[in-house]
């Protein structure tokens, strides 16, 4: 299949399933440039995933480190001669114990699943204006749809994440840029690797098709797989009093 | 190597709506502008396309992710003579600009475009031509000079005797060259701001296109409207228009017909104003519909057959401005005028053909418009001895490939009439097709100079390398 990007970045390219996204792009004959802390595993990770008609290039960048995000935006811009998609799949998911309260666990959580997707989803979004094209796809979680005990900031990221993403998408759709916010229930991953075989878990090979799929329609907040979105409108139907006593 | 200047990032779409991007945008007003920005891209490695009123309707000053120069702030009229008729302008000077200044005088351009939005300068890269081109040729016969920038910072004098081989390259080189900073024309004197207008309705190819040379060999103007859904018994089935000047005295009062405001367009139609027209049209901008309307069209012009009557200059100039953003009706599609200059022995063989093919690929003409036409001493040359027919189509850019591929059958065809093709209107020919069109010996002339004067090939387009500068 041809894909309807010719340049894309993905940043947290190194991840579960900002790997298999920038595979399935390389694979469709989208050139992209792959974000990541570690430039090592980056230029690695290019060489594995570069095809013949389509160029991985590698742009390392700590998405916790502000000030190294424009310049790096820029730099994945001008090595892919142009951008028509960008995918912020960076993301931590740390244990946080029930009775846990650690806010410098927390404040990375935020660096990286927040401020970080709004340093660069901000440079996209404001090129994307100016060129009155472009999508954006930010990756949210069912886990931001309500306030769960088990891990409170992770859940704010996303809930945070998925507000600016509406806020983007409501500021763009006018000039003809789509924002699309994915919401993956359980996704096997290095970030799950711990947690054991969860409930409706699919592999993340899986879950960037469906992503991938999502991002080529306009404009929509699609659950992956979409059998969460029942799932979703039933936990948020829950009252709160009733939803405190679940033990998820 | 600088960092790109993310502020001038800008949308920068073709005429026709077809294809379009992110380039980064400079609008200079003066010299000094335009060596700056190509300080600027020389900096950023990048090339620069040349864009005037932006009225091409293919990729003629697209150039995606590296620069465009807009040089539509530099339009001042630089000098006026009312006695002599002779102009000069700064490129970015439009039609509309040139005519609504002169018109009092007792001058008009003698070529104009069926709009008045094009430049002097995109006019002259372009060598636009009108519905006198049989008689006038294209605008580039009425340059008396021009004064070209090179990328290098020197500016040259061009005129029919000074540097002629440039005058004749740079004039329809689509920008490819230099860019043209002033402009010297010669006006044509008119004595009234009327046209004497004949209608006539013409049955079959043959007898259309006949009638359309006998009006050229004693008209001013003429120009054909053809129904491109008649097919069969009827199909090049058309109303034809001859218009001629005034002569001196037959306008019992030129000092009304010669003011703008007399020429101006009517801004509503039934008392619906014509800005919203557009949108209104979209929904009927399609084959079922269309096919109503030009054969509505058709009957209500047959009807018309032998009237005579007459009109502004402007008016009947300048139709395309007759509703603005007409072009808007096409969306979401978009719209791609393919167009031909075949000659004259050719013409009645191969119009018909491609109005069929057209229709077998799906993709049926909404507007047809034929034009007589006589070659010209420029390089690039679209011109032949013979006729032209520009087909209107509403393309989708899901059924762009599709489309590309029945352009390419027509281009095919028309090659083997002998046909030539219009740069301004083309979004899809190779470099093949349009060097077996215009001549190896004229791509080799054209590129020769481009590597005199353009050496680091700064100048560049999305046309330009698509057709020109390939190798």
């Amino acid at each position: 299949m041809h894909s309807k990007w010719k340049n894309a970045i993905v940043v947290g390219a190194t991840g579960g399933i900002g790997k298999e996204i920038a595979s399935q792009l390389l694979s469709s004959g989208t050139n992209v440039a792959l974000v990541g802390r570690d430039g090592t595993k980056l230029d690695s990770l290019a060489d594995e995933l570069r095809r013949e008609d389509a160029r991985a290039i590698s742009v390392p960048c700590d998405v916790r480190q502000l000030e190294t995000v424009e310049p790096a935006f820029q730099e994945a811009i001008e090595k892919l001669g142009g951008l028509d998609l960008i995918v912020y799949a960076a993301g931590v998911m740390p244990r946080v114990e029930p009775n846990e309260y650690n806010t410098e666990k927390d404040a990375e959580i935020i660096a990286v699943n927040l401020t970080g997707a709004i340093a660069w989803l901000n440079l996209a979004a404001k090129r994307f204006e100016r060129a009155r094209e472009g999508t954006i796809v930010g990756i949210g979680s069912v886990a931001g749809d309500r306030g769960r005990k088990g891990n409170p900031v992770y859940a704010a990221s996303k809930a945070g994440l998925e507000t600016y993403l509406e806020s983007l998408r409501n500021r763009l759709a006018p000039n003809g840029v789509s924002v699309v916010t994915v919401k993956p229930g359980p996704v096997e991953t290095p970030m799950t690797a711990d947690r054991g075989k969860l409930p409706g878990m699919i592999s993340a090979d899986r879950a960037a098709r469906l992503i991938l799929r999502a991002a080529g329609k306009p404009n929509k907040t699609a659950y992956i797989p979409g059998k969460w979105w029942l799932v979703s409108k039933i936990l948020r139907a829950i009252p709160s009093p009733l939803f405190r006593r679940l033990n998820i | 190597m600088k960092p790109l200047p993310t502020d001038r990032l800008r949308r920068v779409e073709a005429w026709g709506m077809t294809v379009g991007g992110p380039c980064y945008v400079f609008r200079p007003s003066t010299v000094e502008g335009i060596l700056d920005a190509f300080d600027a891209a020389r900096n950023a490695g990048k090339t620069v396309a040349i864009k005037g009123g932006g009225n091409s309707y293919g990729d003629a000053f697209l150039n995606r992710e590296a620069f465009v120069l807009d040089l539509s702030r530099m339009r001042r009229i630089l000098e006026w003579n009312p006695a002599t008729g002779v102009i000069q302008v700064e490129p970015g000077a439009t039609i509309a600009d040139v005519w609504q200044y002169v018109l009092e005088d007792g001058w008009w351009p003698p070529v104009v475009s069926g709009t008045a939005a094009v430049t002097l300068g995109g006019a002259l890269a372009a060598n636009i031509h009108g519905k006198n081109n049989y008689r006038a040729g294209p605008i580039g016969e009425h340059v008396r000079a021009v004064w070209l920038l090179t990328p290098g910072g020197d500016v040259l004098p061009l005129s029919p005797s000074q540097n002629s081989e440039l005058f004749y390259a740079v004039i329809g080189g689509f920008g490819g060259l230099g860019v043209v900073v002033a402009a010297e024309i010669q006006l044509k004197k008119v004595y009234s701001g009327l046209l004497d207008v004949s209608a006539f309705a013409t049955g079959r190819w043959v007898e259309t296109l006949d009638r359309l040379d006998e009006l050229a060999q004693s008209n001013d103007y003429a120009v054909g409207w053809v129904d491109g859904f008649a097919l069969g018994a009827k199909a090049g089935r058309a109303i034809l228009h001859s218009a001629n000047y005034l002569k001196e005295g037959d306008d019992p009062h030129p000092e009304e017909s010669l003011s703008v405001e007399f020429q101006q367009i009517p801004t509503t139609v039934f008392g619906i104003p014509k800005t919203a027209l557009p949108r209104l049209l979209r929904p009927w901008v399609r084959p079922l519909t269309m096919r109503w309307i030009n054969s509505l069209k058709y009957r209500s012009g047959k009807r018309q057959d032998g009237h005579r009557f007459r009109q502004g200059l402007a008016p009947f100039n300048f139709l395309l401005d007759s509703i603005p953003n007409w072009k808007h009706a096409y969306r979401p599609a978009g719209l791609v005028q393919y167009q031909v200059f075949t000659p004259k022995e050719s013409s009645s063989q191969l119009f018909p053909s491609l109005i069929a093919m057209a229709h077998e690929h799906g993709f049926p003409p909404f507007l047809a418009v034929l034009k007589r036409h006589r070659p010209d001493p420029f390089l690039l040359s679209h011109a032949v001895d013979g006729y032209s027919l520009a087909l209107d189509f509403r393309v989708h850019g899901k059924r762009w490939e599709k489309f590309l591929s029945l352009a390419n059958e027509m281009t095919e065809l028309a090659l083997a009439a002998g046909s030539r093709f219009y740069l301004a209107k083309d979004s899809v020919l190779s470099s093949d097709q349009y060097e077996r069109a215009v001549g190896a010996d004229a791509v080799q002339q054209y590129r020769e100079l481009k590597s005199r004067l353009d050496p680091e090939g700064l100048l560049s387009s999305e046309l330009l390398r698509r057709v020109l500068l390939k190798d």
